[in-house]
């Protein structure tokens, strides 16, 4: 079966010449690449991409006044579908969230391919066309690109890495430096539903429940929280390493520690239920479409209240303030009302979760 | 799920704490230790001493089977490793545990054939894959575990599976305590006991230790709940002057535990003699492959001399495991020894009592007040 993409054929496996640079590169990049990221298939924004159009060796872009935000993300995740996502969905999300937890409105992606000799070209289509809905559902666009192609065994399956720039909004988190004691702990919703649903994906572990990973943008939660809140002190999304890995960042050599509260913490049945199982900790588990706030304690139940009214924020929750008592450790107030130290992730608890 | 969250529930854990802080209210210090290395991460992970009056003294014992595992076992074992013909299974944590001179996991890095299995019954099926080699399967652990590991040897038997070996370290709890006890060296008042345990053995295997000792035993469930329920079960049984084997984990443990495991241990294993780390070697407190099932015993199919082991320098690992010194003790804690470069055992294992600490209490209030206190 051959995959009818526009007017050209492509075979049904991606082979070596694919990736030569080539007639074949050549083909599959103008019949798949920019047919799915092109202005016609961004058209729902109106959203031109003549950047990419021109396949030239590097986009020219316009970009705002203002200041600007680079990030680039590494894509490995196995396996490549996964319920709530795709390896081209959360590159995408990856990369926004990246960039949209400085204060910053995503505006462009790169997009460059790692394939393993054989992999199937549907499935490549499949993923090209998430990244790009992924694109247009976020109003940013793919705007260059490289497709290697590896022998079969030098790469499994799929790697992508995407890079992104955005345009710093005004009231951006000030950083670290700006925390002051009592400061509000914030989360966007449930915690360690990515790392989980790859898990249980990956071990065949069938779970009784509709468990999906979290992958999504969370610009539009970042939109809210720097309009309601102008001394946002912080922002970051809790991926790898997940939400104890992202607090003691917060705090490591600082001035302040962060007492968290477990009580407060959203986590769902399914996710503590695997956990307890697996003995893993859902504070470790990564995440892909949560947002960690520090912010004054004042704003906190106004940015609180119009988080929950967003779709991706309806579990937000207030877990923790910062404190002066222990500098640089994060501690937990526990279910039993006991205490603990949480600390850093030591070792790799779920290997490439993203 | 019910356990996740009745088990942890705020108001009951708090009622239980102040229900233990009157009943304590005037009593002299009560030492009680927690045997096993379960019931240790829990209390940390839970913060439960926080719950407890002042003048109740949780103590953490050796019963994490990484931890009490004894330089001359993982010498034997590496030096099996280096045999020709030879792979050795064994579970993860173990790998990573410095024996005299180097790790499993070193080894296998210079060429060892050293496999990570999650089961007795993984090494069978290296055994039967690899019908030319010798599969030495490194069995440690307590009454727990060894039943497993003795059917895997059944089915291998029934098998005819003549490749499959299983290296022996398997010990039992209640000859541990009896040495503690008659050490000396704690004035211990009571025993939290192994839940998980009673569930193979049963209560009875406590019974000398409350009748001889005048200890309390109480065997307990490893949710916060269970803990906090079984240390009122022990200031009770203090304070009416009684000293009985009572049971806190009813919903799992009967009274006679599981005779058809019981017997399965009974047929493939003997009592021995075995070496515990820091506490030597405790007669009787071991299980040996029994006479009947030697085909299957890799010290009796592999004999090897070895040079005497010899302990890592500083390590206090074994003062930890008999409760005389706590971690935050140790020169190397945190320093020299972290949970990535284990300089002893007890930081190896999740459930190795410096592991814990590391994990959940460094520079907290709990190891403040231990260290300020003092320990002996």
């Amino acid at each position: 079966m051959n995959i009818e993409l526009k007017s050209e054929k492509l075979s049904p496996q991606i082979t070596l010449a694919h990736g030569n640079g080539g007639k074949l590169t050549h083909d599959l990049i103008r019949s798949m690449f920019v047919t799915a990221f092109s202005a016609e298939a961004l058209s729902a924004e109106a959203l031109s991409n003549d950047a990419l159009s021109e396949l030239a060796d590097s986009a020219r872009l316009k970009l705002p006044e203002g200041e600007i935000v680079f990030t680039t993300d590494s894509h490995v995740v196995n396996p490549l579908f996964f319920p709530g996502g795709d390896i081209g969905k959360l590159a995408v999300c990856g990369t926004l969230n990246d960039l949209a937890v400085m204060g910053a409105k995503p505006l462009y992606l790169s997009c460059a391919l790692i394939i393993e000799e054989g992999f199937e070209t549907a499935l490549l289509k499949k993923i090209i066309d998430s990244m790009a809905e992924a694109a247009r559902q976020n109003g940013v666009r793919i705007v260059t690109g490289d497709t290697k192609v590896v022998e079969k065994g030098a790469a499994d399956k799929l790697f992508i890495n995407t890079a992104g720039i955005g345009v710093v909004l005004p009231g951006a988190p000030k950083g670290l430096k700006s925390f002051q004691a009592g400061d509000a702990v914030l989360v966007s919703g449930s915690l360690g539903d990515h790392g989980i649903a790859i898990y249980a994906g990956r071990e065949g572990i069938s779970l009784q429940t509709d468990l999906q990973s979290d992958c999504a943008c969370i610009f539009p939660l970042v939109e809210i929280a720097l309009k309601i809140c102008p001394e946002l002190r912080i922002m970051r999304d809790p991926t790898r390493g997940g939400l104890a890995t992202t607090l003691n960042e917060f705090v490591q050599g600082g001035r302040f520690g962060i007492e968290l509260d477990e009580r407060s913490l959203p986590i769902r049945d399914e996710v503590r239920g695997v956990c307890e199982i697996l003995g893993f900790d859902p504070l470790y588990v990564a995440n892909e479409g949560k947002l960690v706030l520090v912010l004054p304690q004042t704003s906190a139940p106004a940015v609180l209240e119009a988080l929950k009214l967003h779709p991706l924020g309806r579990k937000a929750a207030a877990i923790g303030r910062l404190t002066e008592r222990a500098p640089g450790r994060v501690y937990l107030k526990t279910d039993i009302g006991g205490e603990r130290v949480l600390d850093m992730l030591v070792g790799d608890m779920l290997p490439r979760i993203c | 799920m019910k356990y996740m969250t009745e088990f942890r529930n705020f108001a009951a854990a708090q009622a239980l704490s102040r229900e233990l802080h009157s009943l304590c209210t005037g009593i002299k210090e009560i030492k009680i230790m927690e045997v096993c290395g379960g019931h240790t991460a829990a209390i940390f992970k839970y913060g439960l001493r926080d719950l407890l009056p002042p003048n109740i003294r949780l103590m953490s014992g050796p019963g994490c089977p990484v931890c009490v595992t004894s330089n001359s076992f993982l010498d034997y074992a590496m030096a099996l490793s280096r045999e020709p013909d030879v792979i050795i299974a064994s579970f993860g944590d173990l790998l990573r545990v410095p024996g005299s001179h180097s790790t499993l996991l070193a080894e296998k890095s210079k060429g060892g054939d050293i496999r990570i299995c999650y089961s007795s019954l993984d090494a069978l099926e290296l055994a039967r894959k690899n019908p030319s080699k010798k599969i030495v399967f490194l069995g440690i652990g307590f009454e727990t575990t060894a039943p497993t590991v003795a059917a895997a040897i059944k089915r291998a038997e029934a098998e005819g599976l003549k490749n499959f070996l299983v290296l022996s370290a398997f010990k039992t709890m209640p000859e541990a305590m009896k040495a503690l006890l008659q050490s000396g060296e704690l004035a211990l008042n009571a025993f939290i006991c192994p839940g998980h345990v009673s569930v193979v053995t049963g209560l009875r295997i406590y019974d000398f230790i409350a009748r001889d000792f005048k200890t309390p035993c109480v065997v307990t469930g490893f949710e916060p709940l269970d803990l906090l329920q079984a240390i009122l079960m022990i200031v009770r049984q203090l304070k009416d002057g009684r000293s009985t084997v009572e049971n806190q984990y009813t919903r799992a443990a009967l009274p006679l535990g599981n005779p058809a495991a019981q017997a399965l241990l009974n047929e493939i294993f003997a009592p021995s003699d075995v070496e515990w780390r820091g506490l030597g070697v405790i007669p009787g407190s071991g299980l040996g492959i029994s006479d009947a099932y030697q085909a299957f015993d890799a010290q009796k199919v592999i004999p090897l001399q070895l040079e005497p082991a010899r302990e890592q320098p500083g390590c206090i690992c074994g003062s930890i495991m008999r409760g005389v010194k706590v971690p935050t003790e140790c020169k190397l804690f945190a320093k020299a020894c972290n949970p990535e470069n284990p300089k002893g055992s007890c930081m190896v294992s999740d459930e190795g009592n410096c592991a814990t600490y590391y994990k959940y209490a460094r520079n907290s209030r709990t190891t403040v007040i231990e260290n300020e206190a003092g320990t002996s």
